[in-house]
């Protein structure tokens, strides 16, 4: 088991929340609220959430782009919770992020080369202009893009050319890491895919290892190895993808799973049972009590709402913070159901909490 | 089944118009239709031209700087692109209503839902020729019975409220009521979802189909979502630089694509269940100023033929209520 | 591989040549398709042109400066002296091209100052933020809160009125609109993604200024400069009309009207020709940044 490339322990970042002629302090937007996590080196390891997850927040606090308020975060075995000077030099050139909007990522009043030139200018990566144009160049060829390009203004590119722009600028000083937060989510499906693939290749030829900040889920099923589902500055279930599709835990994972919207009958068949009662997603302003689900969770129960859960190994590798965890998840869920009826009956009363206490089969 | 009634039919439609590189053809003969309480889909990626359609059948489209060379758009039985705007103003709300993606934006932030609703309600009224001023309880309680239509909770207090103290659901489902007040027989939403979660999507998207089965509303849902299509759409269009590439049953359309294009849509959606079928479809959409003649798909097509450069395929019936514009299913050539 | 090589160069010089002229071309189409941008910008250039080429344009060039001819004095338009004579004697068309160079002349110090000044101090107000921001801005506040003409009148009247006294006024307080611009687009570009982009690339901050926020700045920047150039001249008109700017014999058109104005409603040519001078300037320059405005607007946008 190699040493992780990226640690992420008990990270929190709280903004304050100002108002009033003096500026004071009203209260913090727990917008990361003690997360822990891992990755490990060549990996895609998938972040997903909706609005107010925090998911963004723990990618841009990873970057340094907003201090941490407190926990630690370790790239390659180094201490990157602060940074001085030297770590910082080194940083920038190990992590690097791709950003989610194609239409404000790249500076409009900048052609591509004068966008790709500024990492090779600032590292010194490059003696002269024209080896500066060989390595722009280079960098187009790798995100597969002709050096037609070259001069050409964002407003000129589509969404997936500047989105393979903004990829080159990250591989321009050579990480290991990339952050990627929702690269894809404003493209169209044919170009997602032509940019997932491109993710994939890139991962292979250089070595990379990938944070991936997405909402869809189904895009976390296919490219990510490990996953965790973040929800309202925390995270509620980690572990390998299979694993959390076909056999999910924590009832928001489920919903989550459950509501995401698919193009095949095939893929219905697979969608465990939401475990929701409807309902609006908090705000990280005001996160409700004890497991931030209950408002919402159909199977919640009293003690859901006074106690946060704490984290568990509910399978191997598979980490979960829900009280009602163990007792809720059939092996079977989600794979397909069990076409036995004593089965599926005892799986029902399961579900909807009923004091019939037979566990799953 | 009973034939139900055709409320919008758009007969090969061109539209086009001028920029600084000549000119932009971006609509290239497409027609499509919505009966009464269906619900219809849509699809096509950026740059398609369904956000152009949709405005051409809604009489929105500004015409300089559009251009529309040939087609007809017939609402409810009259033809939208002769209409004058005072008649075109007439229909809205009552015969067609539309959302948008961005609820926030849609709304307007100076004003409570109530005041907007109670607009929305009033104007309808207006339009339709009522001229008595209508009792403040009334329009209160037409406001609330919206708010609750839509299952906003507490609808009484949600009148008083601001736009920016709602969340993005509860905002869609504001401007859904808001909609669907004046009882309209279309509504059009475009692409209502893409600002929302997941879940509050699937929650939304719950909504208008209830609404569309009660109140026999049809909705003409624009997405670029296949998976958002699933789930609403009883019948879909499939759309691909100007051209309608296909059309049927949303589930049969999607279970077995035909067009090549569809196809190469259809195998680049991840799967929830892990496989990745397709890498996008190579090549790139076409520049409408100077688009490739026949069919707009041939150029980025592996099944392409001589004749599918020269004479855009007329679609091809290849089950019942489903069309194909394609030469691989056979079909008569452009007269 | 040698003669390949020598292509290259030229290649890529051609490539971002062909790119220039096509973002120019587009440009130009979109400012074009504006007849009324057209006829600004034509008005502009027709007045600097003038202006910039007097000695050779006017009339009566020697008519400039100190000149007395009181025989001639008075004389109302006619084939010789298309705008009349004025007091002294003088060619008022003459007088009035004179003039208007020392206009432009205002506009152009005064906004040569107090442009760079204004976009300085909105940008560290707009990019340090906290106290910085807010003591800068504070400053900006007040000077807005003051009246433009009164406070030039202050200080212009607070010396011995001539014309740099003049300028110096007006671009005392002119800085601040531009500061004021210029921090509310640092403000926001400073959020945008490709801004965050170039801090996890480790660039320094005055990276940053310099090379992703103030290009954005540079279009209503040159959009407020037109704009300005006209209001500029307007008010040291007005200043020079109270007697405060330009001292004959180098009269501005704001002397000019003052002038004229005790010979009013008789000998009328004096006043209404230089009147209609600075509207003209004025509204030349309007027309020409609104289109500017338009054209670089979209240029630049998805």
């Amino acid at each position: 088991m190699h040493d992780p490339i990226l640690g992420v322990e008990n990270l929190r970042k709280h903004f304050p929340l100002h108002s009033g002629l003096l500026n004071r302090v009203l209260g913090h937007v727990k917008a990361v609220d003690d997360v822990t996590f891992e990755v490990h080196p060549g990996e895609i390891f998938g972040l997903v959430g909706e609005s107010g997850s925090g998911k963004s927040t723990v990618a841009k606090t990873i970057v340094h782009l907003y201090g941490a308020t407190s926990g630690t975060i370790q790239l390659k075995g180094r201490d990157v919770s602060q940074l001085d000077r030297q770590t910082a030099k080194w940083f920038r050139r190990e992590i690097q992020m791709v950003f989610q909007d194609p239409k404000s990522s790249l500076n409009p009043r900048r052609n591509v080369t004068s966008t790709l030139e500024d990492p090779l200018i600032i590292y010194g990566l490059a003696k002269s202009r024209r080896e500066r144009e060989a390595i722009v160049r280079n960098l187009l060829e790798q995100v597969e893009m002709s050096s037609r390009y070259m001069y050409k203004y964002p407003s000129a590119l589509s969404g997936g050319q500047r989105q393979r722009v903004a990829i080159a600028r990250a591989l321009a000083v050579n990480p290991s890491f990339l952050v990627l937060d929702e690269p894809t989510s404003a493209l169209d499906v044919s170009v997602q895919a032509k940019l997932i693939g491109l993710f994939v290749r890139l991962r292979e030829e250089l070595g990379l290892s990938y944070l991936f900040i997405t909402h869809n889920l189904s895009l976390v099923r296919t490219i990510a190895a490990r996953a965790a589902v973040m929800y309202v500055g925390k995270i509620y279930e980690l572990g390998p993808v299979e694993q959390l599709f076909r056999r999910p835990f924590h009832p928001y994972t489920r919903t989550l799973i459950a509501a995401a919207p698919v193009v095949s009958q095939a893929e219905e068949g697979v969608k465990p049972r939401k475990m929701s009662r409807g309902g609006e997603i908090p705000s990280p302003v005001t996160p409700p009590s004890g497991c931030a689900f209950h408002p919402r969770c159909s199977v919640a129960q009293a003690r859901c709402a006074e106690e946060l859960p704490p984290i568990v190994e509910a399978a191997p590798g598979h980490l979960v913070r829900c009280w009602r965890a163990e007792e809720l998840a059939s092996p079977r869920e989600g794979v397909g159901r069990s076409l036995d009826p004593e089965v599926r009956r005892a799986e029902r009363a399961t579900l909807e909490g009923h004091d019939t206490e037979s566990g799953p089969p | 089944m009973a034939e139900r009634s055709l409320l919008l039919d758009v007969r090969n439609l061109h539209v086009q118009f001028r920029v600084y590189e000549g000119i932009s053809r971006v609509l290239d003969g497409v027609s499509l239709q919505v009966r009464e309480g269906e619900r219809v889909g849509l699809v096509g990626e950026t740059g398609c031209g369904k956000t152009v359609a949709m405005k051409a059948a809604m009489g929105i489209l500004k015409s300089p700087p559009a251009q529309f060379p040939t087609g007809e758009v017939f609402l409810a039985g009259k033809d939208v692109l002769k209409m004058s705007p005072t008649e075109i103003l007439a229909m809205k709300g009552k015969i067609i209503a539309m959302i948008f993606q961005d609820p926030l934006s849609s709304l307007n932030p100076v004003f409570t839902v109530g005041q907007q609703i109670v607009d929305v309600i009033r104007y309808g009224r207006r339009r339709a020729g009522d001229g008595r001023r209508p009792a403040r309880a009334t329009l209160r309680r037409t406001a609330v019975e919206a708010l609750e239509s839509v299952r906003l909770p507490d609808p009484e207090r949600m009148l008083k409220m601001y736009p920016l103290e709602l969340s993005g659901g509860m905002r869609q489902r504001a401007l859904i009521a808001m909609a669907l007040v004046n009882r309209p027989r279309l509504l059009v939403a475009d692409e209502p979802g893409t600002a929302l979660d997941v879940t509050i999507q699937a929650q939304i998207l719950e909504l208008l189909k209830g609404l569309a089965r009660e109140a026999q509303i049809a909705i003409l849902m624009i997405t670029h979502d296949l998976g958002v299509v699933r789930e609403i759409a009883e019948r879909v269009y499939i759309m691909y630089a100007g051209q309608i590439a296909e059309t049927g049953r949303a589930k049969a359309i999607l279970d077995a694509p035909e067009h090549p294009y569809t196809r190469g849509l259809v195998a680049s959606v991840p799967r929830l269940t892990g496989e990745v079928l397709a890498e996008g479809i190579p090549g790139t959409v076409p520049d409408y100023t100077e688009a490739p003649p026949g069919c707009r798909f041939h150029p980025r097509c592996d099944h392409r033929m001589d004749v599918c450069e020269k004479r855009k395929p007329l679609p091809v019936e290849t089950a019942a209520g489903r069309h194909v514009a394609c030469y691989l299913y056979g079909g008569e050539t452009h007269a | 591989m040698m003669p390949s090589d020598q292509h290259a160069p030229r290649k890529r010089e051609d490539a971002r040549w062909a790119a220039f002229r096509d973002r120019l071309g587009r440009g130009w189409y979109k400012f074009s398709r504006n007849r009324i941008s057209l006829i600004g910008g034509a008005m502009v250039l027709f007045f600097v042109f003038l202006a910039s080429f007097a000695h050779f344009v006017t009339p009566y060039p020697h008519h400039a400066g100190a000149y007395t001819d009181f025989m001639n004095a008075f004389k109302p338009p006619s084939a010789a002296h298309w705008f009349g004579t004025d007091s002294l004697g003088a060619d008022v068309l003459t007088r009035i091209i004179f003039g208007s160079q020392i206009s432009f002349m205002l506009a152009g110090v005064v906004l040569g100052i107090s442009v760079p000044f204004g976009v300085f101090l909105g940008l560290l107000a707009g990019y340090i933020g906290g106290k910085t921001e807010t003591i800068i801005m504070r400053i900006t506040d007040i000077f807005l809160s003051l009246p433009a003409l009164v406070m030039a009148l202050a200080i212009c009247a607070a010396f011995t009125p001539s014309i740099d006294k003049a300028m110096l006024a007006v671009a005392s307080i002119w800085w601040t609109w531009h500061c004021r611009l210029v921090h509310g687009i640092t403000r926001s570009i400073k959020t945008e993604e490709f801004v965050q982009a170039s801090r996890v690339l480790g660039a320094s901050h005055l990276r940053i200024i310099f090379r992703d926020i103030l290009p954005n700045c540079a279009s209503p920047i040159i959009v407020k400069i037109t704009l300005d150039a006209g209001f500029v001249i307007l008010v040291g008109a007005g200043l020079s009309f109270l007697g405060l700017g330009a001292q004959p014999p180098a009269e501005d058109l704001g002397t000019m009207i003052s002038i004229g104005s005790k010979y009013l409603p008789e000998r009328w040519w004096m006043t209404v020709f230089p009147s209609l001078a600075i509207f003209l300037i004025i509204l030349g320059f309007n027309l020409l940044g609104d289109g500017l405005r338009d054209a670089l607007a979209v240029e630049e946008g998805v």
